[in-house]
């Protein structure tokens, strides 16, 4: 091969030695395990005489953050692929409302799959809605957002649906699997399963094609409409999954639960590095994403600050996140 | 000749739109192993014979052979697996992705338990390039490499789908020079190897380098296939110009031109970026300058450097006289610079507003009472321009979208003239739009000068720049390389092939 023909390497330097690569790193990409090192640190250091190292504090924070790990690890997918669901968040709640009641009239079996039916039937839904009449997801779920609230509510008369049934509350949220609290295995399954189907399947490649340049996707033989539907039927059964550790968790189903869910959901895939825009996404930055909003909420309420100051804190910080992890 | 060295015959293809007639009985074949151009001018035909064969369009009568057998391209997908590939111009690669997962998207190697195994992947990329003899790292993002590679991995990814057939449409026009001949050298060594080349170019330096055969359409009918052995740059320039002049766009001698006098703009040694190297040219007042160039050839570019998008590099521009700092749009305009893009319907237009809100964006200042917008006032101003410059629409509240191509052109020029500026650059003022219109812009363009303003106008279309143009600029590869009066001028030809540089 002759030195001619090859063409100047820019950005490619066939030696790398561990200064280029420093350099060439990415390190806005990582900006969300920095951002979560430093604020752990932070606190550690501010709260060691409040319990905040304390296992059993650490162990409340994995537990708190669980329902929106999950929520977030659908949300992943529907991000990455350039859409969003803003439903999931009321998803959830009419999940958990549906589920109690089925539980209540017709047993265990029956009352989760009901739950997870209002996922398939939502999701199915706003997906067919976006991919086969081409309305923007934002306003297919935007709407969708307020029937499934409204349904839960209107369907319990706004009252509370008790469970009774310890084996549903068991397995969904109240319970352990051995020293391990059940929402950390559930969300520890989801994040599982999501990395691995987003990286590591012929799917998650199409979804972050779709995502990346719709057309090359369809020109390389993707089917992109049927990608969408799938990522909003993923994500809205993921919500109804999280409504049900709310219900087994609270031991009730009730319209509000899950409600705003949505916002923190998106907040955690941003601030783990999925692009808005498409084309990128990370379920382990979504997962640290997540904990860190939860890492946040435990800290600032360690630190006797009240729920209105943790808002402005919460919201200050995830802008920071986001403006650090910008592209120049 | 022996048919079974044919990879592709298409024969007697036909093909309309609409009930007009694009490609009137076209036969045309690639043999194994060579590079075979394909050249004509705008709407002869090209691009609709090319997308025939990617399985984009189906033809209306004819039939396509693949190795000797007639085979049915119903879809991409039949095209590729008759082992057609297709490298684009841009925009079909997923940028967030890596090399390696765009050349092998869809088609992706399953390791253990049938997950994507991106290690096999990028290994078998490796392979690809190694065997193309380019240097790429299969694992580096697409989007942080340049135009030469994405390019690269276009042709690896359709090598890798076994293509024996690669279609190339102006593969140069994005690259600076040392990457052509890279380019060149990679398709001598895939030709090599039996692959076959389709090559679409306007680059009569390019074709004669590489191409083996030509074949020329013009109005959607074959003209020649010939070796290019025995043709010379003059026939295949004629053959593509065809036509003369029409007769609306002939030139007209214009007596407002001032050969005298101080130049309105002056550019002196301009550089900025690759594309724009070392410019000088000045023009009077009642002037109309003509760019002429190939694609890539830093037209546009100049013009994005005179109004201050491109930030320049070196050298100076002065403005009646003044020296001149242009950084920004705001600053070209305050000199009284105007653009008028390329793209209207991207860069020149908000197309779902009124006719009228789109006349007045650049307006705003003038219809201003105190901090609210005079509509009264606006309504008269944007009326005027619509009367002016016979923009033909049912009433100033409909959508500029609902216009024909001309008239949308028309808005463009309508909306920038309200600002009244001295130096007007037009980039491509007449794409898309029809014969009629065509001449109404060109006479625009005329009074425009005579009313002592300077207009530099950038135009593919040589008959339209010649019927316009005063004095021509020629550029190459970023440079001025002849300034030709129009008076020297004697037809088309003599153009194209200083164009060419031949």
């Amino acid at each position: 091969m002759s030195n001619a023909n090859t063409i100047t390497p820019r950005d490619t330097a066939a030696p790398r030695n561990f200064g280029t690569m420093l350099k060439e790193l990415d390190w806005r990409r990582y900006v969300i395990y920095i951002g979560f090192v430093v604020v752990f640190i932070f606190f550690a250091i501010l709260l060691r005489d409040q319990g905040f190292l304390s296992p059993q504090n650490l162990l409340n924070i994995f537990r708190q953050t669980a329902t929106i790990t999950v929520i977030a690890v659908g949300m992943t997918y529907v991000i990455s692929c350039a859409e969003i669901d803003l439903s999931v968040g009321s998803v959830a709640g009419l999940s958990s409302v549906c589920t109690a009641m089925a539980l209540s009239q017709w047993g265990l079996v029956p009352g989760i799959l009901a739950g997870l039916a209002v996922g398939l039937v939502v999701g199915s839904i706003n997906g067919a809605l976006v991919s086969l009449l081409g309305i923007p997801s934002f306003l297919v779920t935007l709407g969708m957002l307020g029937i499934a609230a409204g349904v839960a509510q209107w369907i319990t008369a706004s009252a509370p649906q008790p469970i009774l049934n310890d084996t549903f509350n068991m397995l969904f949220g109240s319970g352990d699997f051995g020293p391990v609290p059940g929402l950390v295995v559930w969300s520890a399954i989801f994040v599982a399963i999501g990395a691995v189907v987003l990286n590591r399947t012929k799917f998650g490649r199409q979804v972050l094609a779709t995502g990346g340049n719709r057309n090359a996707a369809e020109f390389t033989g993707i089917n992109t409409k049927r990608i969408k539907f799938q990522v909003l039927l993923i994500s809205g059964t993921v919500a109804s999954v999280a409504g049900m550790l709310y219900a087994g968790r609270l031991q009730s189903g009730r319209f509000q639960w899950g409600s705003g869910d949505e916002l923190s959901a998106i907040a955690a895939v941003i601030l783990g590095g999925t692009s808005l825009f498409g084309g990128f996404g990370s379920i382990i930055g979504t997962l640290f994403g997540a904990l860190l909003i939860g890492l946040i909420n435990n800290g600032l309420i360690l630190a006797g600050l009240d729920s209105s100051q943790q808002q402005v804190v919460r919201g200050a910080i995830i802008i920071l996140a986001v403006a650090l992890a910008r592209k120049k | 000749m022996n048919t079974a060295d044919n990879v592709v015959e298409m024969r007697s293809i036909s093909k309309g739109f609409n009930g007009v007639s694009v490609l009137k009985d076209v036969s045309f074949d690639v043999r194994k192993g060579e590079v075979h151009a394909l050249a004509g001018g705008n709407g002869a035909g090209k691009s609709t014979l090319m997308k025939i064969l990617q399985g984009v369009y189906q033809a209306d009568a004819g039939e396509i052979l693949i190795g000797g057998k007639p085979v049915a391209i119903n879809s991409i997908q039949d095209a590729k697996s008759a082992g057609i590939g297709m490298v684009f111009q841009e925009f079909s690669l997923v940028p967030s992705l890596t090399v390696a997962q765009n050349i092998f998207l869809a088609a992706e190697p399953l390791g253990a338990g049938g997950l994507i195994d991106d290690r096999a992947s990028e290994r078998r990329a490796k392979e690809v390039f190694a065997e193309m003899e380019v240097d790429v790292d299969p694992h580096a993002e697409v989007s942080r490499l340049g135009t030469a590679y994405w390019q690269l991995t276009e042709i690896a990814k359709a090598l890798s789908q076994n293509a024996q057939v690669l279609i190339m449409d102006e593969p140069t026009a994005s690259l600076a020079r040392h990457e052509s001949e890279a380019l060149f050298e990679l398709i001598d060594r895939l030709k090599q190897r039996g692959i076959s080349i389709i090559y679409i170019s306007h680059r009569m330096d390019e074709v004669y380098r590489l191409a083996d055969r030509i074949t020329i359409l013009r109005d959607g009918r074959r003209l020649l296939t010939e070796p290019l052995t025995g043709v010379t740059p003059e026939q295949i320039v004629e053959g593509i110009v065809g036509k003369k002049i029409e007769g609306q766009l002939a030139y007209r001698e214009r007596d407002h031109v001032a050969h005298e006098g101080a130049p309105l703009l002056e550019v002196r040694g301009l550089n900025a970026g690759p594309r724009v190297r070392d410019i000088s040219f000045a023009i009077r007042p009642g002037e109309i300058l003509g760019l002429a160039g190939l694609m890539g050839s830093g037209r546009t570019e100049l013009a994005r450097a005179l109004f201050g998008i491109d930030r320049r590099d070196s050298g100076e521009i002065l403005i009646r006289g003044e020296k001149i700092n242009l950084s920004s749009p705001q600053q070209a305009i305050d000199a009284g610079v105007a653009l008028i893009p390329e793209d209207r319907r991207a860069q020149g237009l908000v197309l779902d507003h009124s006719v009228q809100d789109n006349l007045l964006l650049p307006l705003l200042g003038q219809i201003q009472r105190g901090p609210l917008l005079d509509s009264a006032k606006g309504k008269e101003l944007s009326s005027s321009l619509i009367k002016k410059f016979a923009v033909k629409v049912a009433h100033p509240h409909r959508p500029v979208r609902l216009l024909s191509g001309g008239n949308q052109q028309k808005v463009v020029i309508a909306k920038w003239l309200g600002t009244d500026p001295d130096i007007l650059i037009l980039d491509e003022p007449t794409a898309g739009v029809d014969i009629g219109t065509k001449s109404e812009i060109l006479d625009m363009i005329r009074d425009l000068a005579n009313s002592g303003k300077a207009v530099i106008v950038i135009s593919s279309e040589y008959p339209e720049l010649l019927a316009v143009s005063d004095r021509v600029l020629v550029l190459k590869d970023g440079s001025v390389i002849r300034d030709i009066p129009r008076s020297e001028i004697a037809d088309e030809e003599y153009l194209q092939l200083a164009v060419q540089g031949v």
